[in-house]
């Protein structure tokens, strides 16, 4: 870590994530949000009203700790990033200006509309305000995925003579085929996210014998979308960027399974540790042939190994890219094992009174923030060596100007505020929780 | 189309200074004009529903910067680099103090976000001011493009200045009083009783200050940068624009004494928006001179990406932001009129 570009990478890195935990929740809540609103229309019932009230302050404080994180990500392309951000600037500034100018404004309106204007609203003004901000949200995950999704797999762009990259074609931008599977699996990851937390504060109601009408509306609606999205998550969406990966990132896909040779029928490794060094996995748990078999659908293909690629191509963290796959993927596994538990349990009316159920479902909701923090762990180490696949390197993107001492200082300033912070958040949302649905509003 | 461009990019951060002015200058005044809980909770809800799409405009305008003028935000964001972080520490501070503060009824709480709040629209206002006053006192530019400021060296506009020097801590404190009255006035606007009592007693005597900070530093300015003077010289249409903003400071004097309190609040903004004109009519066609050898100067020409990405960028850029007009319009109009201190939200 003597290099500023080692400081400017664990930098954006720390924002971005710690800024990541905010937005999954307010994606996936704010489709969740609309549910409620929509049963409430349905049913003409003030019982869901009142949910959706509940969840609006949660996702308030949520948004607005994602809001705050969120701008500094805004600035440092630019900050950290010069000499990417010139280079790659008049393409990738399309969405992410697009971001701005299409869904901040749309979020960012309605918001104060479905916060402070109930009343005035009316029962579907109400409705459309929340539904504007699901899509404005909604809307604000596909920009800054396809921007990702740029730097994953570029397209739409042209080279100048001094080196820059220009934009070429606008659709090919912004409809990035791997933009489309990428949204879909991160979006179903942001419904995961919510889903969970909807699920375990109904468990908690449900256990402590408070709220529990609440309680159950909660569990029923996080257990049924939470089944559904995790589904979803592994197929089709998991499996089509995994394909994506297999041809356009071979080397990503090498790295993620562990695998250092190439060979014909090759296993998927459940666990193990990667020795970069001896280049072998050590304690390897494998069922044979699997890999080939998910990949190419054939049991005898062969799968390329890291082996095949030259070492200065390898993504430079090839243990941490092969434990965060793992661990998305593992904990994806058993979301899907837990919310199956569930639905059966819902369908089957035991939900309800199935204390071990409920407790486990009260403790899980940290673990999607896991996996979908591992997720994009994946895809960013697995981009490495390049900033822009196959284009620039990382090593080329840094700003030449900021010196490590200004960087590490900046970034001992966002963890003193981080902290700070993330404390405040737990203990604002606890105290909702506590209060409850039933509770009158207290501002 | 870069001049295009380069008024659209301007207009989206003049937009930005207009809009979370008054609330920034709210904030700023937060401590001083309201003193009871109700009524501070008054001077937060004059802004609650809209800060946040305020903000959106300093967003939307950094990522059309972003794409419209690859070199100019990739040389400026990191040279700021120390005084942007600053910036987003403070935008990060006050948008969690107008959240969270109400969330918790407690004399243990409530106090730490209304300082909290004030102190960072304070110190915000003069930074941004100081920002201005960079880019119009220039930066020493290398041939790459790049460079970079420490948050300030010996004062002086020396071959190494600081980000803060004599001049910049003038622009950044003309920009506190100015955001301040505009502030002020906005609240005479939006609220009632003792609020908007002190807050017009305190504008009555903020606008003598701005007055003379805008001639003052306008003069000052004239000297600091030669390129404005000559700009003004070469094409004197351009004194339309201070012309507009001396109309808008009348304005505000005029319309504040009458009572006009809307006539008053945009007479404010007029004044904000022409002097932000009068600057990018002055600097053209600068957007970041140098302070050393001119010629490494960024100029809205070598900073602007290719013809086929601005000419793209209109075609949603124009719908995108009649759609923003129709929300903030919507928005507005929603919650126009005084506020009323009865009346919550959740």
């Amino acid at each position: 870590m003597d290099s500023a570009l080692d400081w400017h990478r664990l930098h954006f890195a720390f924002t971005i994530t710690f800024h990541y935990l905010f937005p999954q929740l307010t994606m996936g809540l704010a489709l969740l949000i609309v549910v409620l609103k929509t049963m409430a229309l349905g049913t003409g019932g003030e019982r869901y009203n009142r949910a959706a009230r509940f969840w609006a302050r949660i996702f308030a404080i949520n948004f607005a700790l994602g809001v705050v994180t969120g701008i500094p990500m805004e600035f440092q392309f630019g900050t950290s990033w010069a000499r990417f951000s010139k280079v790659a600037g008049g393409v990738i500034g399309q969405t992410l200006a697009m971001e701005g100018v299409f869904s901040f404004f749309l979020e960012s309106s309605f918001l104060g509309l479905f916060l402070f204007g109930e009343k005035r609203l009316g029962k579907a003004g109400h409705w459309m305000a929340a539904f504007l901000v699901f899509l404005g949200s909604w809307l604000s995950g596909y920009l800054i995925v396809a921007t990702n999704a740029w730097m994953q797999h570029p397209t739409g762009y042209a080279s100048t003579g001094t080196g820059d990259l220009v934009l070429a074609g606008f659709w090919a931008l912004v409809l990035n085929p791997w933009a489309l599977w990428q949204y879909a699996h991160t979006m179903l990851g942001s419904v995961v996210t919510a889903s969970f937390v909807m699920a375990s504060v109904g468990a908690f109601y449900l256990i402590a014998g408070r709220h529990a009408d609440h309680g159950r509306t909660f569990v029923r609606v996080g257990v049924i979308s939470g089944l559904a999205a995790c589904l979803l998550l592994l197929f089709p969406t998991g499996d089509g960027q995994g394909k994506l990966i297999a041809r356009h990132q071979p080397v990503k896909l090498a790295a993620m399974e562990g695998l250092f040779e190439t060979q014909q029928g090759a296993p998927i490794a459940i666990m193990g540790q990667p020795d970069t060094e001896k280049r072998r996995l050590d304690n390897p748990f494998l069922i044979p042939r699997m890999l080939s078999f998910i990949t190419y659908q054939r049991w005898s293909a062969e799968v390329k190994g890291l082996d095949h690629f030259p070492r200065d191509e390898w993504p430079d963290n090839v243990p941490l890219l092969f434990y965060s796959f793992h661990i998305m993927v593992g904990l994806g596994t058993i979301f899907i094992a837990l919310m199956g538990l569930a639905a059966f349990a819902l369908w089957r009316g035991r939900l309800y009174d199935a204390k071990s159920l409920l407790w486990a479902l009260m403790l899980a909701a940290p673990f999607p923030y896991i996996a979908n923090t591992a997720g994009w762990l994946t895809a960013e180490l697995g981009r490495q060596p390049w900033l822009i696949y196959g284009l620039m390197r990382t090593s080329e993107g840094s700003s030449r100007a900021v010196s490590a001492g200004n960087t590490l200082f900046t970034l001992i300033g966002f963890m003193g505020l981080y902290a700070a912070l993330g404390i405040l958040f737990l203990f604002l949302v606890e105290r909702e929780i506590e209060h409850g649905p039933q509770a009158a509003p207290d501002r | 189309m870069e001049i295009l461009w380069f008024s659209l990019v301007a207009a989206m951060f003049a937009g930005y200074v207009v809009l979370d002015g008054f609330d920034l200058g709210a904030g700023i005044l937060h401590l001083f004009v309201a003193r009871t809980d109700a009524e501070r909770r008054g001077v937060l809800r004059s802004i609650g529903p809209v800060w946040d799409g305020n903000e959106v405009w300093l967003v939307a305008g950094g990522g059309t910067l972003y794409f419209a003028f690859p070199a100019l935000y990739a040389s400026s964001f990191s040279g700021f680099y120390l005084p942007l972080m600053v910036v987003l520490w403070l935008l990060i501070l006050r948008g969690i103090s107008i959240e969270l503060r109400n969330h918790i009824d407690s004399a243990a709480w409530k106090p730490l976000w209304d300082v909290v709040f004030c102190f960072a629209s304070a110190l915000l206002a003069i930074l941004f001011g100081a920002a201005l006053g960079n880019v119009v006192r220039g930066v020493p530019l290398n041939a790459q493009g790049e460079f970079f400021l420490p948050l300030w060296t010996d004062f002086r506009i020396g071959p190494e200045p600081g980000v803060l020097d004599w001049y910049t801590v003038l622009t950044g404190l003309f920009a506190l009083v100015a955001l301040t009255l505009h502030g002020a006035r906005w609240l005479i606007l939006k609220t009632d009783g003792e609020i908007r009592e002190r807050a017009q007693a305190l504008a009555a005597k903020l606008w003598w200050a701005v007055f003379a900070c805008t001639v003052l530093v306008s003069w000052i300015t004239f000297q600091v940068q030669r390129h404005i003077p000559h700009s003004f010289h070469e094409r004197p249409w351009g004194f339309l624009f201070p012309a507009l903003a001396l109309a808008g400071l009348a304005g505000v004097r005029f319309f504040g004494e009458r009572k006009r309190e809307l006539r008053a609040f945009l007479s404010s903004c007029l004044y904000i928006l022409a002097m932000l004109a009068s600057v990018a009519f002055g600097m053209f066609p600068y957007v970041l001179p140098s302070a050393g050898e001119p010629k490494f100067g960024l100029t809205l020409y070598n900073a602007a990406t290719s013809r086929y990405g601005l000419e793209i960028g209109l075609r949603w850029w124009i719908p995108g932001m009649l759609l923003a007009g129709v929300y903030h319009y919507f928005v507005y109009r929603h919650f126009a009129g005084k506020v009323k201190l009865e009346e919550e939200g959740y």
